[in-house]
């Protein structure tokens, strides 16, 4: 895939209560999930963001609950993809499963301010910040973890097989 | 080489014979767990992949224990829509009113789960299992959706983190102390997608219950599974609840570690995680003057009878502060009616406290016990992000029963020691 698009910038151990509180799970709608994305990090992030755009987190992003409510939120709201310095298990296993593309980079998160436009391209396993003539490298996805992608998600995965 | 009992679990869940950290397996299911708030997608999901029958009916659990009582009609229709799958499905696990316990108290105490299990569960605190020498782990719904449909999961076999604590715990310490301080000690993500064994003098003396509220909170410094060695504490709190066979595991001698941490368990004091993550921890002898709104007793970390004695001998003849809300949960009908019988709720109802029926509501600010702009709550529960238990501006402090209590009396963060 290629994304580009603006970059939004949190900071470490980016929670899933942060990314979508709990107050907002007596349902599993996905649009109606996604006007709470992020609502406890940035509660005006829903009206500022467009489609498209990237979401950058620092260690540990999509840590504590399980809820599978987070990735299905920030998908939803339209984000392409999320890029962070790493992410914790559950939210990494989450995001393959359910099909939302996230990226592993160090160096992104240091160079990179908020609001500055990426073109990333999980194809060359690269990020580019075009604005500084930057490029960086994206951590290469386990095989399987791409056969996931290729499959569509875990389900379908399962179905192939 | 040897083993750990990680490793060695998951291996007995496979056809290979022989398995290391990092690899990839696909490892059968012994109970797959969901609840009313992740069990809703994971059903849509087994229906989308036009599934018809569960692998077995007799190893999925569906329990409705977060927004129930149910608190909205949006929460009861998602119960609803459980009820309905459980009933065609005849899933024989399904928990729900005056049955239904804070999950992951409920399956070890009706021995749904047991020594030597592979369980998974859409709950990330699936991993107090690890207490019974079991291989626990928390997933997501879709996780849930393929286990129900295949009996089987992707795992990637993690390394093990050894955890060796020695030493007599101080008057007033308990697992949730030891395990506060190790979060303390290695972070949020110290133990990221690693196992975490818990060895030592102190561990083998470790009440159940201490070590249940430890492999709980695995997952708050990033694990993917907190687990002790079998013993005779986990012969004695199975035997009489399994209903099938089990099998205790334990590490070889020769076992690969990524890293080995000792800790004295005799220095240590009473612990205190502040706001606004697990990690953030002092003792509580240095929490300085933090006034509290309220002081919420419960949990799957510690709602369990053994956390209700200890506050209970500490609130008999005391009451809670005046601009205390106390909230006592008894974590499943069981500990309900034991705290009942042993005159525990008298003591609780007399020193001012609100007594919840059992839900998961108040810890993750659902409903029952939700905290107000500025406010602060200490609890016994297990996280304390940004808006955990209500208005993002709001604060809560983790500790055990004993600091929760002995809080709740004197109206600020405190020692049971100084009542």
């Amino acid at each position: 895939m290629i994304a580009k698009g603006k970059v939004w910038k949190f900071g470490n151990n980016i929670d899933t209560d942060a990314i979508i509180p709990a107050r907002y799970l007596t349902t599993s709608d996905p649009q109606e999930l996604a006007c709470h994305c992020m609502e406890d990090a940035d509660p005006k992030f829903i009206t500022k963001m467009k489609t498209g755009d990237i979401i950058a987190g620092g260690e540990n992003f999509g840590c504590g609950s399980s809820r599978e409510h987070a990735p299905i939120a920030i998908k939803a709201a339209g984000i392409s993809c999320v890029i962070a310095k790493s992410f914790a298990r559950i939210f990494y296993r989450n995001a393959f499963n359910m099909g939302l593309p996230i990226f592993e980079s160090r160096e992104l998160f240091e160079a990179i301010k908020e609001g500055e436009e990426i073109i990333v391209d999980s194809v060359s396993g690269t990020i580019t910040l075009a604005s500084k003539n930057k490029t960086f490298n994206i951590n290469p996805i386990p095989p399987f973890m791409e056969q996931l992608i290729a499959d569509g998600g875990l389900m379908k995965h399962i179905a192939r097989k | 080489m040897g083993n750990t009992i990680t490793e060695k679990i998951l291996m007995a869940h496979t056809d290979l014979k022989k398995i290391t950290a990092g690899q990839l397996i696909n490892a059968k299911v012994d109970i797959a767990l969901g609840n009313d708030i992740t069990a809703p997608i994971a059903i849509k999901e087994f229906k989308k992949a036009q599934g018809k029958k569960v692998f077995d009916k007799d190893k999925i659990a569906l329990i409705l224990d977060h927004f129930t009582p149910n608190k909205d009609i949006s929460s009861a229709q998602q119960c609803k829509f459980i009820r309905k799958f459980a009933s065609e499905q005849q899933i024989t696990h399904f928990y729900e009113g005056g049955q239904v316990g804070v999950e992951h108290a409920l399956l070890p105490e009706l021995g749904i789960v047991l020594p030597g299990d592979l369980v998974i569960g859409a709950d990330s605190h699936t991993c107090t299992y690890g207490a019974l020498g079991a291989f626990a782990t928390g997933v997501g719904s879709t996780d849930l959706a393929a286990a129900m449909l295949t009996g089987e999961l992707w795992f990637k076999v993690p390394q093990s983190m050894k955890f060796v604590i020695n030493g007599k715990m101080p008057k007033w310490v308990s697992g949730k102390d030891l395990i506060l301080n190790i979060i303390g000690r290695i972070g949020v993500d110290g133990a990221l997608y690693q196992a975490m064994e818990f060895t030592g003098e102190t561990i083998s003396k470790l009440p159940m219950a201490g070590r249940l509220s430890m492999a709980n909170m695995a997952i708050e410094a990033g694990a993917k599974n907190g687990i002790f060695a079998p013993d005779a504490i986990t012969t004695q709190y199975v035997e009489n609840r399994a209903k099938r066979p089990y099998k205790f595991y334990c590490s070889d001698a020769d076992a690969v570690y990524s890293d080995t941490i000792e800790i004295d368990a005799s220095k240590l004091e009473p612990q205190v995680a502040f706001p606004h993550l697990p990690s953030n921890v002092k003792g509580v002898s240095k929490a300085g003057n933090v006034k509290i709104d309220q002081s919420l007793i419960g949990s799957c970390t510690n709602g369990r009878i053994e956390d209700l004695r200890i506050a209970a001998q500490i609130l008999k003849n005391h009451k809670a502060a005046s601009h205390v809300r106390l909230i006592v949960v008894p974590a499943t009908p069981f500990i309900y009616k034991q705290a009942l019988q042993e005159g525990l709720l008298e003591i609780f109802l007399n020193a001012g406290a609100v007594i919840s029926p059992p839900s998961c509501g108040a810890c993750l600010g659902g409903h029952l016990g939700i905290l107000a702009e500025g406010e602060r709550a200490i609890a016994t529960t297990n996280r304390n992000f940004v808006g955990r238990m209500g208005h993002p501006k709001s604060e809560v402090y983790l500790a055990s029963p004993a600091v929760a209590a002995a809080s709740a009396v004197l109206g600020r963060i405190a020692s049971p020691a100084e009542l």
